[in-house]
């Protein structure tokens, strides 16, 4: 890392990085700030501030219903997508079998392969097995397109991971099912939380897969999406802006237990030396 | 040290899941673009047809091409934007590294939908950017072309992608020895001459990771131009959508997800490539 004394200035790019921060955040300002405009999402400048649409946010009972769904989906697929990605990562870093590069980079393939492919496959399936395309298929589809989220952040932890504790309990008697729950597990529990959170994040926000799985019942980013067909109103602004608030309250959330969890570390290694 | 039932119980699930709602389905893309539609039934009749029609129409090959030269318009503006700002962060941000680092990371937590809305409020006819150029008398009636056109669709997929372009790069430029750099600069490099010869090379495989996450993920797009494009900001994804839903050609359409997925895979593998080639020099 560079010693202060030799951090030039650098003007010409310091106005050029501001100007991007400003790219970055304008969309952002200008969708919180119309969210208080009585006059509607146009026009300049905003005049007379009202919170009218949050209140007709708040009376919208399509919108809490398809909140209601997003968050069903996205606990869902947190729960199967980090069994079958914490499973993975112990195949990964534990068990040998035929075709494990292979597997590694399929199950990397919903994320980097456009959403729509992903979506269009899965519809396919669904058609193709006769099942009724509802939360339930949009469930799926996140929990499967998201168990790669979840592999690769508890792959790392593991390989990380102090090898003897866990000789150390089976050796003292421990059956592998007890030095799993008390050993592993805990060892893992960051690895778990980061990716829970992210899972959880990607699916409330996903909309590329949903749109060929949802059925009658839709997730929120699917209710604004079809609402946007219909002409837009502040009331959308409202509910992101609500929805960004979310956000980064669970980035806060995260910072917090990340730095804890590096705090208790620290101590850790100081007890220890 | 774990036995045989153990590797086992962990291995079998994730294997049988992925095989059935990974790799079947993929599969099930990959038959349907070589079968056909007959009077509106699907003909499970093996045929090159589809991609025969996707390369002889004129109208598929222009949107591909029109596909390709948005997603390199993207990858380009993403770089001018990500590049400055990481190598701004990783040599000249000081204390207030970690902020502006969470300051370029927080958007990324933003709905894509959220932000491609944001964009349409501001570039629509009765927009925002409208009413302030009216409001400061720059023009007198709304400019229309900011919204619904290819423009509008590279400046929202510029927004979305410039953080994804930026970790990247900032990663590599943070792996790069500082020593080096001070080496160059005690050597007599100038500032220009010690990023052309120094910092620039060494950041390649950052940036060649960021240009073709940019440019992947803008190819497949279709929530973009439906949100901003228009008619003329159509992209092959569109296409590939219309045909699943009201002109049900699922095998056309297939086919062509068939070929949005190869040239996704074959310019992974080449940057992963080019990446190392780069690396071992």
């Amino acid at each position: 890392m560079s010693s202060p004394a030799r951090l030039r200035r650098a003007p010409l790019l310091t106005v050029y990085v501001a100007l991007v921060f400003i790219f970055i955040y304008l969309p952002i300002a200008v969708l919180i700030l119309y969210s208080f405009n009585r006059d509607g999402v146009g026009g300049f400048p905003p005049r007379r501030l009202t919170l009218d649409w949050y209140r007709q946010l708040f009376a919208d009972g399509a919108i809490w219903d398809s909140v209601v769904n997003s968050l069903i989906v996205a606990a869902g697929s947190v729960a199967l997508s980090l069994t079958l990605g914490l499973l993975a990562a112990l195949a990964l870093d534990r068990a040998r079998f035929p075709g494990k590069s292979l597997f590694r980079r399929l199950v990397l393939l919903p994320l980097i392969l456009p959403g729509i492919i992903t979506g269009l496959s899965l519809l396919m399936f669904a058609v193709f097995a006769g099942a009724q395309l509802s939360l339930l298929t949009v469930f799926l589809g996140h929990s499967t397109a998201l168990i790669s989220v979840a592999t690769t952040e508890l792959f790392a932890g593991l390989q990380k991971m102090d090898r003897a504790q866990e000789e150390a309990s089976l050796d003292l008697g421990a059956t592998p099912w007890q030095t799993f729950w008390r050993v592993t597990l805990p060892n893992l529990k960051l690895s778990l939380i980061a990716s829970g959170l992210l899972i959880f994040t990607l699916s409330m926000d996903e909309i590329a897969v949903t749109f060929f799985l949802i059925g009658r019942d839709n997730t929120l980013p699917l209710e604004i999406w079809g609402r946007l067909r219909r002409g837009i109103t502040p009331e959308i602004n409202a509910v992101s802006t609500l929805i960004f608030a979310v956000s980064v309250g669970l980035i806060v959330i995260w910072y917090r237990v990340r730095t804890r969890g590096l705090g208790a570390q620290a101590r850790e290694l100081l007890e220890r030396s | 040290m774990y036995s045989r039932a153990y590797k086992t119980l962990v291995s079998l699930p994730p294997l049988l899941w992925v095989g059935l709602f990974l790799v079947l389905p993929y599969a099930m893309m990959f038959a349907h673009s070589f079968w056909a539609v007959r009077d509106g039934i699907l003909v499970h009749q093996w045929n090159l047809h589809n991609y025969v029609t996707l390369f002889s129409k004129p109208v598929y090959v222009e949107v591909l091409w029109r596909t390709m030269r948005i997603a390199a318009a993207v990858t380009f503006c993403s770089l001018l934007l990500g590049y400055p700002l990481a190598y701004y962060l990783s040599f000249h941000a000081g204390a207030r590294k970690e902020l502006l680092y969470q300051l370029v990371i927080v958007p990324l937590w933003v709905s894509y939908l959220v932000r491609g809305y944001a964009w349409k409020t501001i570039l629509g006819s009765e927009g925002v950017l409208n009413g302030f150029l009216q409001y400061v008398h720059f023009t007198h009636e709304p400019v229309a072309f900011f919204l619904y056109s290819p423009f509008a669709v590279v400046l929202v997929l510029t927004h979305i992608y410039t953080p994804f372009v930026f970790l990247p790069l900032y990663a590599a430029l943070e792996h790069i020895p500082r020593p080096l750099v001070e080496a160059s600069e005690d050597l007599g490099a100038g500032s220009a001459q010690t990023f052309l010869r120094v910092i620039l090379p060494l950041s390649i495989p950052g940036l060649l990771a960021g240009a073709t996450f940019a440019f992947v993920l803008s190819l497949g797009d279709f929530l973009a131009p439906l949100l901003v494009g228009g008619a003329s900001g159509i992209m092959i994804a569109n296409v590939v959508q219309s045909l699943f839903g009201a002109a049900y050609d699922w095998p056309l359409g297939a086919a062509i997800s068939v070929c949005i997925l190869l040239i996704t895979i074959s310019l992974l593998f080449l940057s992963e490539r080019l990446e190392k080639r780069w690396s071992s020099k």
